[in-house]
């Protein structure tokens, strides 16, 4: 995984260019080049111009033809409200994310080990098992996990999604880890089984510290998804008591008069901490992306 | 039988956990969701157990395949899937193409194109529900004054409220999100292909194009393959843009998740789970195939 987040990035040694019939024809293709990245660049980069000159504005600046202008005045009231409306809702969502990212990645390892390394027969069988798991449309299960829920008694809100991200999370986890345990070396782990360790040994004192690279992609991956969910917080949990997506759902919904202020500077404070891991840890980001295709 | 225990027993020991959660949370319900979908449970007193739900068999399935309404839906899912797979697909690949070979500013480039990824369809939904507000002329906001803006009038359109091609729409900020997903994927199949492969094929006298049609795609067709399947369940559960920019009540955009949430707030638990299972049937028509393919792959 981590080898595919490198593939990405540019070989060291440097091909030589296409050879150009002639060396006109190679500088007009290296500018249209340039400028179809630079095109594409602001393109993608429209809807971030839009949020952040709009989340500045005041309501002096609503009349459509001022649309795309920057503000007249600008003013920070609308992050204020955000703020105020969706922070509980943050720390929600923290509540949410990181119990259920660190539980799910702990037992995609443990499965990942095991079917990697101490297989059995049947283990493919088992895999794919788990693997359908993380294909399924949710609403599939919607209607009975409701009952589930209710019957088990667990409350709504922060801790049904909690269980809910640890279950349906296993899937990828186990994909992810399975996949690098793969490329660990046989000897390590054969070298703990004739000094006799067992399997939980093995486990403890050479595959996990040999895991840390995996669990920070797993974590990431975790992380974004469980953060960014929708659809199980709609299902199962409210303004009041839910996490961020429900929030600003609500926000940017629910109030009478449209206020695309408050809205954009709210979808910018949810968009935030996932944000911040990508620009930080984008390596790492990038890896958990590659091991979805299931190939990793 | 005791070896067989002590070879067996600390892997499926290890494994248990996840198998019971698995084995309920996935097969078990998905099981007890085509019982409901079987049964007369279509109001709030048979959904809580006060009156009793019949069983009927088929009979939901029918008439929600019959109905114009869950038609609509179907139909809308066709052009969403379509449309979706079809731009991130181009998108991603010209970006991975232009990005192959070493660019000044690589990084830059593709960080941007990736960033919307970790961005979630509610909040983006946000961006572009003001993006795509379909008032036109003088009252235009959105893209439809850009469009005014650069002199492209005739491009003004009302969006998501066209009730035929309206889902199209939608499909603008999910290719938005995810291009940059695809080029990530081709990205890295181009980076894994040996540079002597087209050093060899250059030699031959092989022409730029010729070097594609013949070295190059057929070593991209695996990565193709994987981000096909992706994007394409992705787009088979298309819900969060949808709730975020149009409203789940919204009759031009809506397609079966959406269906399957209205369902079930109004306590149709029948034609809920009964949507989910047609959802599920076509996941897994598309990805069971795949599962299989590579599982034997990997063997060999």
């Amino acid at each position: 995984m981590t080898a595919a987040a490198d593939q990405l990035a540019a070989p060291r040694v440097r091909r030589d260019p296409p050879r150009p019939t002639s060396k006109d024809r190679y500088a007009l293709s290296r500018t249209l080049k340039y400028a179809g990245l630079i095109f594409f660049l602001v393109v993608v980069l429209i809807p971030v111009y839009v949020l952040l000159v709009t989340s500045f504005k005041g309501t002096g600046d609503a009349d459509p033809s001022r649309a795309w202008a920057l503000p007249e005045v600008w003013t920070l009231d609308n992050w204020v409200t955000a703020w105020t409306a969706l922070s509980p809702a943050i720390l929600r969502s923290v509540a949410v994310v990181v119990p259920s990212a660190i539980i799910a990645a702990f037992l995609g390892s443990l499965n990942g080990f095991v079917l990697a390394r101490w297989s059995f027969r049947g283990a493919d069988l088992v895999f794919t098992l788990i693997l359908f798991g993380m294909f399924i449309p949710y609403q599939a299960v919607m209607i009975p996990l409701n009952q589930l829920i209710l019957d088990l008694g667990i409350p709504t809100g922060v801790p049904t999604l909690i269980m809910l991200h640890v279950v349906y999370g296993i899937p990828i986890t186990t994909l992810i880890f399975r996949n690098y345990y793969m490329t660990v070396p046989h000897e390590l782990i054969e070298a703990g089984r004739v000094d006799g360790a067992g399997m939980l040994r093995t486990y403890w004192s050479i595959v996990l510290p040999l895991s840390v690279p995996s669990f920070v992609v797993v974590l990431i991956w975790q992380f974004t998804s469980a953060w960014n969910d929708f659809l199980f917080a709609v299902f199962f949990s409210s303004s009041q008591n839910g996490p961020v997506t429900v929030a600003l759902n609500n926000l940017a919904n629910g109030a009478l008069l449209q206020n695309y202020g408050v809205s954009m500077a709210g979808a910018l404070f949810a968009s935030l901490p996932t944000l911040l891991v990508y620009i930080v840890l984008g390596k790492y980001f990038v890896g958990g992306l590659m091991s979805g295709s299931v190939k990793g | 039988m005791l070896n067989t225990l002590r070879r067996l027993g600390p892997p499926l020991l290890l494994l248990a956990p996840s198998l019971i959660l698995v084995g309920v949370f996935v097969y078990g319900l998905i099981a007890a969701n085509f019982s409901t979908s079987f049964r007369d449970d279509h109001t709030a007193a048979t959904a809580t157990g006060q009156e009793p739900a019949a069983f009927v068999w088929f009979t939901n399935y029918l008439d929600l395949l019959a109905s114009e309404d869950f038609q609509h839906s179907l139909m809308n899912l066709v052009l969403y899937t379509v449309v979706f797979l079809a731009g991130t697909m181009v998108m991603g690949f010209l970006w991975a193409w232009m990005l192959e070979k070493p660019v000044k500013g690589e990084g830059l480039f593709r960080s941007v194109y990736l960033f919307p990824m970790a961005v979630s369809f509610v909040a983006s939904g946000v961006v572009w529900r003001w993006l795509l507000n379909s008032n036109q002329d003088e009252q235009a906001s959105g893209l439809n004054r850009l469009f005014q803006m650069v002199g492209l009038d005739a491009l003004q359109n009302n969006w998501w409220n066209n009730v035929t091609f309206g889902i199209i729409a939608i499909a603008i900020p999910a290719i938005w999100q995810l291009s940059g997903y695809v080029m990530a994927l081709f990205l890295a199949g181009f980076r894994g292909i040996p540079n002597e492969l087209r050093e060899a094929a250059r030699m031959d006298g092989a022409s730029e194009w010729k070097l594609y049609r013949h070295v190059l795609f057929p070593q991209l067709s695996p990565v193709a393959l994987s981000a096909l399947i992706i994007i394409g369940h992705m787009s088979l559960k298309a819900f969060d843009l949808i709730m975020s920019i149009s409203k789940p009540a919204n009759y031009q955009t809506k397609v079966p998740a959406v269906d399957m949430f209205v369902f079930k707030s109004s306590f149709d638990y029948a034609n809920a789970a009964a949507v989910g299972s047609i959802l599920l049937i076509i996941v897994a028509l598309v990805i069971v195939p795949y599962l299989i393919r590579t599982n034997r792959e990997e063997k060999r």
